[in-house]
């Protein structure tokens, strides 16, 4: 790699390079080698760090300082462990505002005490003006393991279930951006996820957030993994109306859309029902809905596959290309 | 580039070169240069922030009327069974 | 307009077209020449749909961003390196396009020039009012859908005597390509789906020369699923009925006379060039140009671009043949393990809208 690009932070496949190609042969051990977002250390703890570079700093919805929060607390919880702890590591540019500061850590004591998680550690940088965009933060969370991920135990007729509508993150800083200047009625999901917890021990085989790449390509990951396929269904998929107004518009397909506070379940067959009733009554879950399920019928192992609305079916592939910059 | 979805018309300024369209409740500004003599209420198709062509509502009753008709057709006992 | 994605009309329609294949010669073979044609047909799955209903969609030159030949991204690669003050602004996969000197957006970090991914061309302009230190070019591809609004951000530049902005443009025009098509004689077609919106610019009469010269039916259709297989049956029962015409499935959309205000403007600003298509060689009259009126704001004539042709593709990339329907993406050998979206070897794979990232990204599960 001659020069570090744009792309090196994307997520996407210049991002898995550098990964296998530099770090691991530098850095990699067993724990770290299986590239989880929370690695379960000895004892019974897990473990997780995550940078937030969003730009803008504040978007309808939220701001750096709960996505902060609630991006380190979700790793956790879609790992199996409840949030306890997290250190705040503060970068600022020399030159911010003292209220947007005062803001933002208000924003942090807030989510914190929603996710039940205790600020224990943390640190404060200054840059140079023009040295570092504002304020960066780095958050590393602990928690306490009570369940493991299980996806390869899953078998056909288990069912996937998505906590709420897809994108609504990604549309929020698009707005904040003044980007096309789309007026929409649209905040971000921000939150944590802690009201999945209980799911772990009613038959959830597996949890994700759904982030940077989307639904499509976090299911993605996840049918690489299974025996069978994966088949969603297109119009089973929930949208709000300012997400569907904007993918129009735009041209973007929400499959790729960020979230900051939805996931997706993979579920036991048997238990489907009574998660969905369960998400459905917490006002974070109410737009949950089966989009899918583990299938013997339709492609082949490894495979993710849409049912498109017209009744096609077609493979879904993980994300190519950045779709936009810097919003988490 | 945009599909190019029909939209509603919702401003014009003075000139009535530019303005903003609706698309279920979310406003974008567009260019109606290329489109003189809209109105407010009008739908438009929108390609890269221009509106290009006014929606004809007769020949989109029509269009729908024949789709209808065909998949009523499709329904008819006798009739080729249609695809899954 | 539910019912336009509806499944029960879709079926409907798939059913119908079965009906009328089953009574005609095969091979069907219908080939569409719009890139949002390619990637409606794949999104929804329609295409193992109609090959299942008898009918085989091909992709044609419908791919603005795919035709453009290397020398244009060539050319707007030196002006981003050559100067310190460029501001390049152009929609999003121009700036991936893999040429013998790199892609534009690789070219970016190494030079104090930037590139602004822009939804529409107006953006361009304003970007050139609020930074007068700055030359701003905008770098874009179109056919006739987009070409007007190129054309009026010409007319509004020399309006407002904008000294820093010109346009590096490789414009389109889609009848010429299908002539080409036909006479080369190298794929069998036996009927053209025309693009709804270029349509809406230019109206019905261009395409009349491939109804009465060649005797081939063809159907203007729109861009969800029901509109194309209306398209589709149009066309059907015009081989059927042996009434070769150009047929408007697009109605609500598409007028007879197209949007003439629209062309007033091309008119204006615009004439017709010869121009040289990545796959199909030069065309007579098949491009358009800045008219010597308005040579301020080429930045071909501003900066002396030197847009001679440059030859052939990357090695093994088919683009062109692609583009020419002679074969579909996964008859490449590239496709899909030498080239892929995230290290593409051919503008057909960069392009949202190239026949070869359409057919990867919404790969259908027979995997043909």
């Amino acid at each position: 790699m001659d020069r570090v690009s744009l792309e090196l932070g994307s997520g996407g496949r210049t991002m898995r390079d550098f990964i296998a190609q530099t770090v691991l042969p530098l850095l990699g051990n067993p724990r770290l080698r299986k590239l989880l977002d929370a690695t379960h250390l000895p004892g019974g703890l897990a473990f997780t760090t995550d940078s937030y570079v969003v730009d803008p700093v504040f978007f309808p919805g939220g701001d750096i300082g709960s996505l902060a929060v609630n991006g380190t607390v979700n790793d956790l919880v879609v790992s199996g462990a409840v949030p306890r702890f997290i250190s705040l590591a503060l970068i600022l540019e020399e030159g911010l505002e003292g209220a947007s500061l005062e803001k933002i850590l208000a924003s942090v004591r807030r989510a914190s005490r929603r996710a039940g998680v205790e600020v224990a550690a943390g640190d404060t940088k200054v840059v140079r003006r023009g040295q570092g965009d504002k304020v960066y933060i780095n958050t590393s969370g602990i928690g306490r393991v009570i369940a493991r991920p299980k996806p390869e135990s899953s078998r056909p007729g288990d069912k996937v279930i998505v906590t709420g509508t897809l994108g609504e993150h990604s549309l929020a800083i698009l707005l904040a951006r003044g980007d096309f200047g789309l007026e929409a009625n649209a905040r971000s999901d921000c939150a944590p996820l802690t009201f999945l917890l209980p799911r772990w021990k009613r038959g959830t085989l597996w949890m994700r957030d759904i982030t940077r790449g989307g639904l499509a390509t976090i299911l993605s990951e996840l049918a690489g993994d299974l025996s069978h396929p994966v088949v969603i269904d297109e119009e089973a998929i929930p949208l709000s109306r300012a997400v569907r107004a904007a993918s129009g518009l735009l041209g973007i397909d929400p499959l790729y859309l960020a979230c900051e506070g939805r996931a997706v379940l993979l579920v036991r067959e048997k238990d489907a029902g009574r998660t969905l009733a369960a998400l459905r009554k917490h006002p974070l879950g109410r737009r949950a809905a089966v989009i899918g399920r583990v299938d013997r019928k339709v492609g082949r192992p490894g495979e993710l596959i849409l049912r498109t609305t017209a009744g096609g079916l077609r493979l879904l592939e993980p994300l190519t290309s950045e779709l936009l910059p810097r919003i988490c | 580039m945009c599909l190019g979805i029909p939209v509603k018309v919702v401003e014009i300024d003075s000139a009535g070169e530019t303005g903003k369209v609706d698309y279920l409740g979310t406003k974008v500004p567009t260019s109606f240069a290329l489109l003189p003599s809209l109105e407010v209420g009008d739908w438009v198709i929108v390609h890269a922030g221009f509106a290009i062509s006014r929606l004809d509502e007769a020949e989109a009753r029509e269009t729908l009327e024949l789709l209808r008709e065909i998949v009523e057709k499709s329904e008819e006992p006798g009739e080729p069974a249609g695809f899954p | 307009m539910d019912l336009l994605t509806h499944k029960k009309a879709i079926a409907a329609l798939l059913a119908k077209v079965e009906t009328l294949a089953r009574g005609l010669p095969s091979p069907l073979r219908v080939m569409e020449v719009c890139g949002t044609h390619t990637m409606t047909v794949h999104r929804h799955g329609l295409k193992p749909l109609l090959r299942k209903a008898g009918v085989e969609m091909i992709s044609g030159p419908g791919c603005p961003v795919c035709i453009t030949p290397d020398e244009f991204h060539e050319a707007a690669i030196s002006l981003v390196t050559g100067r310190d003050d460029f501001v390049l602004a152009t929609f999003g996969d121009m700036t991936r396009v893999p040429t013998r000197r790199g892609s534009l957006q690789a070219a970016v970090p190494a030079s104090r020039s930037s590139v602004r991914v822009v939804y529409s061309p107006e953006e361009s302009l304003s970007l050139a009012r609020r930074g007068a230190d700055k030359e701003v070019v905008f770098f874009g591809t179109g056919f006739e859908t987009t070409i007007p609004s190129i054309a009026l951000m010409a007319r509004k530049a020399r309006q407002a005597g904008l000294g820093n902005y010109s346009i590096l443009a490789a414009l389109w025009t889609i009848p010429p390509p299908l002539r080409a098509v036909l006479e080369s004689g190298e794929v069998r077609l036996s009927g053209f789906l025309y693009p709804g919106h270029v349509s809406a610019i230019i109206g019905t009469a261009p395409y009349e020369f491939v109804a009465r010269e060649f005797g081939l039916p063809g159907a203007i259709g729109g861009f969800e699923p029901a509109d194309i297989l209306l398209g589709i049956v149009s066309i059907l029962e015009q081989i059927r009925d042996g009434e070769p015409k150009v047929a408007n499935a697009y109605g609500r959309v598409v007028r007879p006379e197209g949007n003439p205000a629209a062309r007033a403007v091309m008119d204006e600003v615009l004439e017709p060039a010869d121009a040289h298509w990545r796959g199909l060689g030069m065309i007579p009259g098949s491009g358009l140009r800045l008219k010597p009126e308005f040579a301020d704001f080429d930045a071909v004539r501003k900066y002396g671009l030197d847009l001679a042709s440059a030859g052939k593709d990357l090695p093994g990339c088919r683009c062109g043949e692609i583009l020419r329907g002679v074969i579909a993406p996964p008859d490449c050998q590239l496709f899909g393990r030498a080239c892929a979206p995230d290290f593409p070897r051919g503008p057909c794979m960069v392009s949202f809208e190239g026949a070869c990232f359409v057919h990867f990204k919404y790969r259908d599960v027979t995997h043909g």
